[in-house]
């Protein structure tokens, strides 16, 4: 009957190599188009922060509005351990990772203990509190006026330092996080995560430790923020607070929403929609309305968010995938004859069917 | 067969404020048996089962299974000890395959974290493929494995009877407590579940459920243990609570059974 793990998770990888190919020899094409090239930089780092995000929202079912936050700590604490340490980048980084996760234990411990949407008020709060640290520490954050002068990462050697380089640097680690949250959901423990989903009564009595994994999730998800940030503070070598407020908790939320929480390519997506629309808007919204300050962003996407979450709750990549069904009827055939085979097959064993 | 106590519940009490839901209730199981816990409506068998499983704290008793007590232990370190359920109001995952449902009622045999999960170690490939064979062949003991990659929701409702069940019975545990089983399906279905629960039982599993058809209980039942307002009112085999007078009182009435 030739089992397969593959026929429970659709087997074809080709869709997820294509983009991997595309999204490598992009820079290769436009090396000299900068603007193309850093905002391209910049979907990167949301894409990691969101694919984390996804993984909590999606897959465990809560919601954080604090993960600036945890992008703020990563970018802190390689900023601080890099330039006043001279700590290795890679090893600022880790420290970060460590830092964010212990955390998100910390604050995950208590807010699981109750149910529903707790670990949103309480991500809430600590948001707050994160970026307050941020601007009033100013003998580690330099406070706001910022932190200067953080130095750029090394890799064999090269000082990644264009915007090309950059690119590559950021988009390993992009692809990685989702290879990353993809094995994670196609195994035991993604299964237990949609478990809890379907049945967390059910999934209880069946030995799934659910406060466990949402915690374990929440702290993955503190994880990729963190790297994310980390990686954003050697780019850009100025972070000041502002860039961690909880605004920005917000735009990371709308990405999940915007790309859907039920698939692992949701978080690349969001950023991708995300950063182009931020884009489109500056170049649209003066030519309408002239002196339009920065807070049209919130409001457009703010709108956005409550549209998306009434028209298209699933987000785009379930429209995506289901497109991309329509549009490949060959791939739809194969399956529907695999399930035939399958049928006929369990007719001969003597399966009982009404 | 004595010695082989499996779950002993002893002086158990559950209430809601001034509600006794069940009271002093003691009984036991053994390894291998099939127990049946019968009563009218509100006599507390829900009540009952959610306080063995851990959803619920007892007020006062004790639980020991395997020999340990289990009373403040939750659900899923149930679960690890080796005691699962299934739900009157089926509870199947309804955004998974029939497979991936079975392959849940696997996670306290498999080992996977997310670290290993995460990088895809290479004995996580092997403990994937080997719980997809595991999982399968728990759906063929029940007899839908021409249903394994459907998803779990386009099922017809006696399927997803027979889902709960293997998903239960796919860790291999000791002890499943059932919460009528046989509710809502039809004759033909009812049977198939029965015959599953017997082949379960002689290849070493127990089972302790509630259940309202007495064709049912009376056919498979080791043992009846029959509760009313929450008390236990009489144990023993079918023909005895048959013949019991209380029984025939508090529950069927003044007509003889059967």
């Amino acid at each position: 009957m030739g089992l397969d793990v593959k026929k429970i998770y659709n087997g074809s990888t080709k869709g997820s190599l294509l983009v991997a190919v595309v999204l490598l020899v992009l820079p290769l094409v436009f090396s000299t188009n900068n603007y193309l090239l850093s905002t391209m930089i910049m979907i990167g780092f949301y894409t990691i922060v969101s694919t984390g995000l996804t993984l909590l929202m999606g897959y465990a079912g809560q919601i954080s509005l604090g993960q600036a936050a945890f992008y703020g700590i990563g970018a802190y604490t390689s900023a601080y351990f890099t330039t006043h340490f001279g700590l290795s980048p890679w090893l600022a980084m880790i420290a970060g990772a460590v830092l964010a996760a212990m955390v998100a234990f910390v604050i995950g411990i208590p807010a699981f203990r109750l149910r529903e949407h707790y670990l949103a008020l309480a991500t809430l709060g600590f948001g707050v509190i994160v970026f307050t640290f941020f601007k009033e520490w100013k003998e580690i954050t330099g406070g706001l006026n910022g932190f200067f002068g953080i130095p750029p990462i090394r890799l064999f050697g090269i000082t990644i330092q264009t915007d090309f380089q950059f690119y590559y640097l950021v988009w390993v680690f992009a692809l990685a996080g989702i290879l990353f949250a993809r094995n994670i959901v196609r195994s035991r423990v993604g299964r237990a995560l949609l478990s809890i989903h379907g049945s967390e009564v059910a999934a209880n009595s069946l030995g799934v430790n659910i406060t466990k994994y949402k915690l374990q999730m929440f702290m993955i998800s503190a994880v990729y923020a963190s790297i994310a940030g980390s990686l954003y503070a050697h780019y850009v070598t100025f972070i000041n607070p502002q860039l961690f407020e909880m605004i920005t908790s917000i735009y990371f939320l709308i990405m999940v929403v915007i790309g859907g929480n039920g698939s692992i390519w949701g978080g690349l997506i969001g950023a991708t929609v995300y950063v182009c629309l931020g884009e489109l808007l500056k170049e649209i919204v003066p030519l309408f309305i002239p002196n339009a300050s920065g807070e049209f962003e919130i409001v457009f996407f703010g709108i956005l968010l409550v549209m998306m979450l009434i028209y298209m709750p699933n987000g785009l990549s379930h429209s995506i995938s289901k497109i991309v069904k329509r549009l490949l009827p060959d791939w739809r055939r194969k399956n529907e004859s695999m399930l035939v085979s399958e049928n006929e097959n369990a007719g001969s064993v003597g399966g009982e069917r009404l | 067969m004595k010695e082989n106590v499996l779950l002993q519940v002893h002086q158990l009490s559950k209430s809601f404020g001034g509600v006794h839901a069940i009271q002093g209730v003691s009984f036991h199981v053994h390894a291998r048996e099939i127990v049946a816990v019968i009563g009218p409506n509100g006599a507390g068998k829900t009540t009952l089962f959610n306080v063995i499983t851990g959803i619920l704290r007892p007020t006062s008793g004790s639980i020991v299974f395997k020999g340990v007590s289990v009373v403040g232990k939750k659900p899923f370190q149930l679960a690890q000890l080796g005691m699962t359920r299934t739900f009157q109001n089926l509870q199947v995952f309804e955004n998974m395959t029939v497979i991936e449902n079975v392959m849940v009622g696997l996670h306290t045999r498999l080992k996977t974290g997310i670290f290993s999960a995460g990088f895809r170690l290479p004995r996580v490939s092997k403990e994937e493929k080997q719980a997809l064979e595991q999982a399968f062949a728990c759906l063929r003991q029940v007899g839908i494995e021409h249903l394994a990659f459907e998803k779990a929701d386009i099922l017809p409702y006696g399927m997803q009877r027979l889902v709960e069940l293997a998903r239960a019975a796919a860790s291999n545990p000791s002890l499943i407590l059932l919460d009528e089983p046989m509710a809502g399906l039809n004759p033909q279905e009812s049977n198939k579940l029965v015959e599953v629960l017997l082949e379960m039982r002689s290849n070493g599993m127990t089972f302790l459920f509630v259940e309202h058809d007495m064709e049912t209980v009376m056919s498979i039942a080791d043992r009846i243990i029959v509760l009313d307002y929450g008390k236990k009112i009489a144990e023993g085999s079918p023909e005895e609570i048959a013949q019991h007078p209380d029984v025939i009182k508090a529950y069927l009435g003044e007509e003889e059974v059967i």
